[in-house]
């Protein structure tokens, strides 16, 4: 008995038999009959084509979608038995374009949530300090600047250290790098690689980028039109043998003249 | 004499007149200017989520906004309590005007935020209030300001018809002007009015630069 409801614990985030469609008269599936865990401590990297549901799999975690049928447990609790707001104050969320606050300074979007949860003055600038470091960001310099004033690169750092503010146990992430150059992409990747092991938070990160994964996970499940085709360690999944892994893993084939 | 010269000498004798005019123009215009802030901004606010209510809104207010003013102004003098002869018909039919503009723009402003900043605000866990006055409100404001100056410089045209219902203003030197013939009066009325639309413009669009978001 014991055991199990330390097994229980330990499953942070679950889905239970989840899908979810559209909702207009065609009812087009986006995901369909998802199971899964993820374990605390765990960065589950979500890999799919565009389109696959990837994003609307991270949505039903946060609650800003809702499961059609079956339900998703964060800690135990479906989604539909929490306070989103209290859900989402303990769930760091980071995507593609930051969605920084353009009309706040750097140091007002870090310190939003914390504000939110009616931290004291003090407190929350010696955490948005402390993040800005986190992330490699001057406060000094770059405290007081608006979001116009940052490159695509630094944007995306004060996305990371907003959504980890209030220390959240869970971290959601969307193609955060995906709409950086190459060279900043990969310094970003190595620097939040680092950072996510010291970390030790829950990470659910949604790619359609075979390298990051493989860089980043300590799980990868492939998504295929709304369904889980593939769920396996980063080393173990290169040697998989299903068409869809087989596609991404040859995406990974850039040796010169390989291929017309 | 040259006409220039009837102009100048009329505008000089009639100063204080013409100044009393200025002032009584300017006090129609900022109470119906701030009776429709104090309506339009709230109701743009509160028809942002309620599809069917927007509709509504919004069509009433440009029907307003289709109506002759001069007709508004003789429709609304049989209607009891708002209407009559004098000035609280002309505040109801300014505010009628600028409705429109207000509500449309703050309507506009609010709605048309990038997607992810509004995204990322609502999976902060920042309630609905909280994302309408924090984050919509501030990143609208220069968007509405604009729909504001819009009715002000609407409102102080439109005002000078309200003098033929009795409500005074620049509009009694043109009325006057133009059944005596007389250029003097007409420019009277015509040229403060154009003045005050400048400055109005002027200093909104000032305000409004200030308070954009890029």
């Amino acid at each position: 008995m014991n055991t199990k409801t330390a097994l229980s614990s330990k499953k942070h985030i679950e889905f239970r038999d989840v899908s979810f469609h559209i909702n207009d008269i065609l009812k087009r599936l986006i995901v369909s009959r998802i199971t899964l865990e993820v374990p605390e401590g765990e960065t589950l990297v979500l890999l799919g084509r565009s389109g696959s549901g990837k994003t609307t799999l991270l949505k039903l975690i946060n609650g800003l979608l809702m499961p059609m049928e079956g339900e998703v447990l964060v800690e135990g609790r479906s989604t539909r038995d929490w306070d989103l707001i209290r859900l989402r104050r303990g769930i760091g969320y980071v995507i593609q374009d930051a969605g920084l606050f353009p009309h706040f300074t750097v140091a007002e979007n870090v310190g939003l949530v914390p504000r939110l949860e009616k931290w004291d003055r003090c407190r929350t600038a010696a955490r948005v300090g402390e993040l800005l470091n986190l992330v490699g960001l001057d406060p000094t310099e770059f405290a007081d600047r608006r979001p116009r004033e940052l490159s695509g690169g630094q944007r995306q750092r004060v996305g990371v250290a907003r959504a980890l503010a209030a220390d959240p146990p869970i971290l959601l992430m969307d193609e955060p790098f995906g709409a950086l150059d190459p060279v900043t992409r990969a310094e970003l990747q190595r620097e939040f690689s680092a950072l996510a092991r010291r970390l030790g938070k829950t990470i659910v990160f949604v790619t359609h980028d075979l390298r990051e994964a493989l860089l980043l996970a300590s799980r990868i499940v492939l998504l295929e039109a709304g369904r889980i085709v593939a769920n396996a360690a980063p080393q173990e999944f290169l040697r998989l043998d299903h068409p869809e892994v087989r596609a991404f893993t040859s995406s990974l084939d850039v040796s010169p003249g390989a291929s017309a | 004499m040259s006409p220039h010269m009837t102009t100048w000498s009329f505008f000089s004798e009639h100063r204080d007149e013409i100044f009393g005019a200025t002032l009584d123009h300017l006090t129609l215009v900022v109470i119906a200017m701030l009776i429709a802030i104090l309506i339009g901004v709230p109701l743009g606010m509160f028809i942002v989520q309620r599809t069917a209510l927007r509709t509504i809104a919004l069509g009433i207010a440009s029907i307003f906004q289709t109506i002759p003013s001069l007709a508004l102004f003789g429709f609304l003098i049989p209607i009891p309590f708002i209407g009559g002869i004098g000035k609280r018909t002309a505040i109801v039919a300014l505010v009628l005007y600028a409705l429109l503009p207000i509500l449309r723009n703050t309507y506009v402003g609010l709605t048309g935020i990038d997607p992810a900043v509004l995204e990322a605000a609502e999976a902060m866990g920042m309630t609905r209030a909280q994302i309408l006055f924090r984050v919509r409100f501030p990143l609208a404001l220069a968007v509405i300001l604009a729909g504001i100056r819009t009715a002000t410089i609407i409102t102080i045209g439109v005002a000078t018809i309200a003098a033929a219902i009795g409500a005074g203003g620049l509009g009694t030197f043109i009325f006057r002007g133009v059944a005596l013939v007389s250029d003097a009066l007409i420019l009277a009325g015509a040229i403060p009015a154009a003045l005050l639309a400048l400055l109005a413009d002027l200093l909104l669009g000032m305000l409004e630069r200030k308070l954009k978001v890029t």
